[in-house]
């Protein structure tokens, strides 16, 4: 018996979402299978981290505090994604656009005392802008001197953490600490939480502006791929760039617009995680949310809704990842998606025979 | 089937064979036989079966039904690998040569010997060896690019005759050559069944199969219509009936025509290739209203930059204008938005985007515009309309406009890449090797679709590497040889041999249009 791959000339339509699906429950069989190894009980982990991440109003806005970031880089990705621009330096932007939201309340961009009707825009198009140049930086060297985005965006990562620890360190830091002082209430997202008062029932709860950015960007750039000149000529870039270029495109410019608005998209997930949640910056503001949305990414097929959906479930298994012991296991599960997903991108392109090997010669 | 020569067991014999694609059976109960030592050449219209058929046998697609039996033994291929190992390989229509590395590291490439160490001189010899016995031309030390289209094919021979190679395929072999080129590959072909080998010959050209072939196979819509003919029981006319199924026009007919005002202007252009040589190396040209200029030139001329630089896409030194605007050196979209029409030569690269659907591809130079395009928005009823349209005016045969693009074959590819530029309603038409790889059939509809803008009044520039159909179409003829235009003649003044020393760079000086009047009426019967 042997086994071999044979390319497709005719997945059909269904095909690619329906091994995204089976992937993903080929995943959690196969981490079931590996927590039983190691003398777990899968179904009980399963219901635990089911319950932690879902089990009551509170941890669903946990999760969804968690989704958060994940939906806008997830969304940074996908947008270049599309068009073949491999930015894994979604982490860096986030960095960049709460530091640069972080800037507002501590340069100080604008007084204190600013009202938060003023100081919450002021801050989004600080983040907005940050992320966006650091996603500038790449997409330039790309267009013009054909740099590999890929090395610039990840090696930018390392420069934007190391740009944020100099800041929480030296010029802004809380007498020493690796954190700087808490913003004043004005730079914060209202959270459900802070409507307690007049609706009691919200008490607590933390979800937060941000989850209501990541849904609004997720409906625009929807529409902006699937409706409008912008969305076909990224589809068409994406496809085939010689007949992009053909068709008049102008390559380059689309190149830097697009890593402009990946990089801007990141960098607003990072504004919204300093003003909706930690309300300071640090350096350990993100546990690498810019790297599991290129997992999310995949998941999603580049898709906004499906990128709203697939951060939702990674916002519950970094949720179940605290309640859980041990730990790791939520980190496994992760893992083991990704490599069903990149396993169900070869089974679209091929199809696997079985055969008996006959007399070849 | 009987077969009167019982003192040999077939080469290569498939029985049977039937492959489905969603939506088209490609081989329905398909039989080929191939004996040892001839030449069998396989005919048919594209989506005919023919590359199906072909893929099949090389052990590329599996057949859902059918016998392929090698030497009266029967074989299943898992993978092109296995075929070779068994003697037989094809030589594809796109080489798959690395550009970096030199001829015989190409040949070695994917082979399990030598195992780790090259023994670059023993395994040249025998690459020397190889090329000296079959009239193959070629150095072994040289490096790919360095190879102009015609030494590459050498090439991929070679590596099939290097793995011990009994049974040739060769996917239309001929349509990136020049006449003198096709002159040595069929000495090369004899040669290789002098020796025992056998050839599938594909091919669309029916003059030269009637040349090449000792039998003749015709396929049409997945089926065998005419099995083991003998060149001498047949006819072009008759072959040609059997391919497309109706009788066909030879020759298109080019009515008389007075060309109007200049629409292009080429002057002093050069520029660089890909590779940063010298291209073109000033080359000036113009090009009427209502005229066909036809570039008649060997593959690496200066031919592929030419377009390029006209439609936007290479920049240059020197000026091209269209009705006095200046379109060089702009983006390609600067000449679109002025009338350039451009069927590039790369049909699937360049021409189409592969992946997305048929109305995608067909609104490619209209999503800027109303009423494709509605502001920033595009209009997807608009689109769909526009889309549905050309498709049914230019018969482009596939299930519906959302079939990606990548599933249509050449001629249907090339139906919509036509179907989109005329459709812009353009003042000059750059059309570069329109018909290559199409079958006659195709050929004869882009050469209507040519004519009719003539006599619409579009300027047309035709580069092509077939003489006939530049012969055929065109008022004037440019000749392109390293760069430069080294001849010009009219269209009553063309000589074929001429211009074909000219292309080879074998001409002496380069003639005028004027002085052209010895070999009236060349050309038109060929």
């Amino acid at each position: 018996m042997t086994l071999s791959l044979e390319p497709r000339t005719d997945a059909p339509r269904w095909l690619s979402p329906a091994l995204t699906v089976a992937a993903f429950i080929f995943a959690l069989a196969l981490s079931a299978v590996i927590i039983a190894l190691v003398g777990g009980d899968p179904i009980r982990s399963y219901l635990h981290i089911l319950g932690a991440a879902f089990g009551s109003v509170g941890v669903i806005s946990d999760t969804l505090v968690k989704a958060t970031p994940l939906i806008l880089t997830g969304l940074a990705c996908s947008l270049a994604f599309r068009m073949r621009l491999w930015n894994i330096g979604a982490e860096g932007q986030f960095l960049l656009g709460a530091w640069g939201a972080s800037a507002v309340v501590l340069a100080p961009i604008l007084p204190a005392g600013t009202p938060a009707i003023v100081v919450i825009p002021v801050m989004m198009l600080a983040g907005a802008l940050a992320g966006g140049l650091w996603g500038f930086i790449p997409g330039i060297l790309r267009a013009r001197l054909g740099v590999s985005e890929i090395i610039v965006t990840l090696m930018l990562n390392y420069v934007a953490l190391s740009w944020i620890q100099f800041w929480v360190f030296g010029p802004w830091s809380e007498g020493g600490f690796q954190q700087t002082d808490a913003f004043p209430r004005e730079a914060w997202l209202p959270r459900l939480t802070d409507f307690a008062t007049a609706v009691p029932g919200l008490g607590g709860l933390t979800v937060h502006l941000g989850l209501i950015f990541g849904i609004v960007c997720a409906a625009i750039m929807w529409v902006a791929l699937e409706r409008t000149r912008w969305g076909y000529e990224i589809r068409l870039i994406g496809d085939s760039p010689a007949a992009a270029r053909y068709a008049g495109i102008d390559i380059k410019k689309k190149i830097v617009i697009v890593f402009v608005i990946s990089g801007a998209l990141a960098g607003l997930g990072g504004m919204s995680e300093v003003s909706g949640v930690v309300h300071r910056l640090q350096d350990h503001i993100s546990p690498g949310y810019g790297f599991t949305a290129i997992i999310i990414a995949y998941l999603a097929r580049f898709g906004p809704f499906r990128v709203v959906i697939a951060s939702i479930l990674f916002g519950a298994l970094i949720l179940a990842g605290r309640e859980i012991q041990p730990q790791g296991i939520p980190a496994m599960i992760q893992g083991v998606i990704l490599f069903s997903l990149i396993l169900a991108d070869v089974l679209v392109r091929y199809r696997i025979r079985f055969e008996r090997r006959l007399a070849t010669a | 089937m009987t077969s009167p020569a019982p003192e040999s067991v077939p080469a290569l014999e498939a029985r049977g064979i039937v492959k489905a694609f969603p939506g088209i059976v490609a081989n329905d109960d398909v039989d080929f036989d191939l004996r040892s030592g001839e030449i069998h050449a396989l005919l048919g219209e594209n989506g005919a079966g023919k590359s199906t058929l072909m893929n099949i046998l090389a052990g590329l697609y599996r057949p859902d039904a059918g016998e392929i039996r090698l030497d009266g033994t029967p074989v299943a291929f898992g993978s092109p690998r296995d075929a070779i190992a068994a003697g037989l390989g094809m030589v594809h229509q796109h080489f798959t040569l690395v550009p970096s590395q030199t001829v015989t590291e190409n040949i070695l490439l994917g082979l399990d010997t030598p195992r780790f160490r090259l023994n670059a001189g023993r395994s040249e010899a025998e690459v020397a060896r190889l090329a000296d016995q079959f009239g193959l031309r070629v150095d072994p030390r040289a490096k790919i690019w360095q190879l102009s289209v015609g030494e590459q094919q050498r090439v991929e021979i070679l590596k099939l005759l290097y793995r011990g190679a009994r049974i040739l395929i060769m996917d239309e072999p001929t349509a990136v050559l020049a006449p003198q080129e096709v002159d040595e590959l069929f000495r090369t072909l004899r040669s290789m069944t002098a020796d025992g080998r056998s050839v599938v010959f594909i091919s669309h050209k029916l003059g030269e199969v009637l040349a090449i072939a000792d039998r003749i196979t015709v396929m049409r819509r997945g089926v065998v219509t005419a099995a083991g003919l003998s060149p001498s029981e047949t006819s072009t006319t008759d072959l040609a009936r059997r391919m497309v199924g109706r009788d066909i026009l030879e020759t298109v007919q080019r009515t008389a025509q007075r060309p109007g005002a200049r629409v292009l202007a080429v002057k002093d252009v050069a520029t660089d290739n890909d590779r940063g040589l010298p291209a073109l190396r000033g080359v000036s040209l113009d090009v009427a209203a209502g005229e066909i200029v036809g570039i008649a030139a060997v593959a690496g001329n200066g031919q592929s930059e030419l377009a390029q630089v006209i439609t936007g896409l290479r920049s240059c030194r020197g000026s091209v204008t269209v009705n006095g605007e200046e379109v060089g050196n702009r983006m390609a979209g600067h000449a679109i938005r002025h009338g350039v029409a451009h069927v590039p030569e790369d049909r699937t690269g360049v021409g189409s985007s592969p992946n997305l659907s048929i109305a995608d591809n067909l609104i490619m130079k209209r999503y800027r515009d109303a009423p494709v395009a509605r502001g920033w928005f595009i209009d997807d009823t608009a689109a769909r309309a526009l889309a549905q349209g050309l498709k049914d005016e230019y018969a482009i045969a596939a299930p519906s406009i959302d079939t990606q693009a990548r599933l249509l074959s050449g001629g249907n590819l090339q139906r919509l890449i036509f179907a989109r530029e005329i459709e812009s309603g353009p003042k000059l038409m750059v059309a570069v090797q329109p018909t290559r790889g199409l079958d006659v059939g195709a050929i004869e509809a882009v050469h209507r679709v040519l004519l009719a803008r003539r006599e619409a009044g579009t300027a047309i520039l035709l580069i092509s590497e077939d003489l006939d159909e530049i012969l055929a179409l065109a008022d004037r003829i440019d000749v392109l040889y390293e760069g430069r235009v080294v001849g010009s003649f009219g269209a009553e003044g063309a000589d074929i041999h001429e211009i074909g020393l000219l292309m080879t760079g074998g001409g002496a000086a380069a003639r005028e249009p004027g002085e052209a009047a010895t070999a009236a009426g060349a050309g038109t019967n060929s």
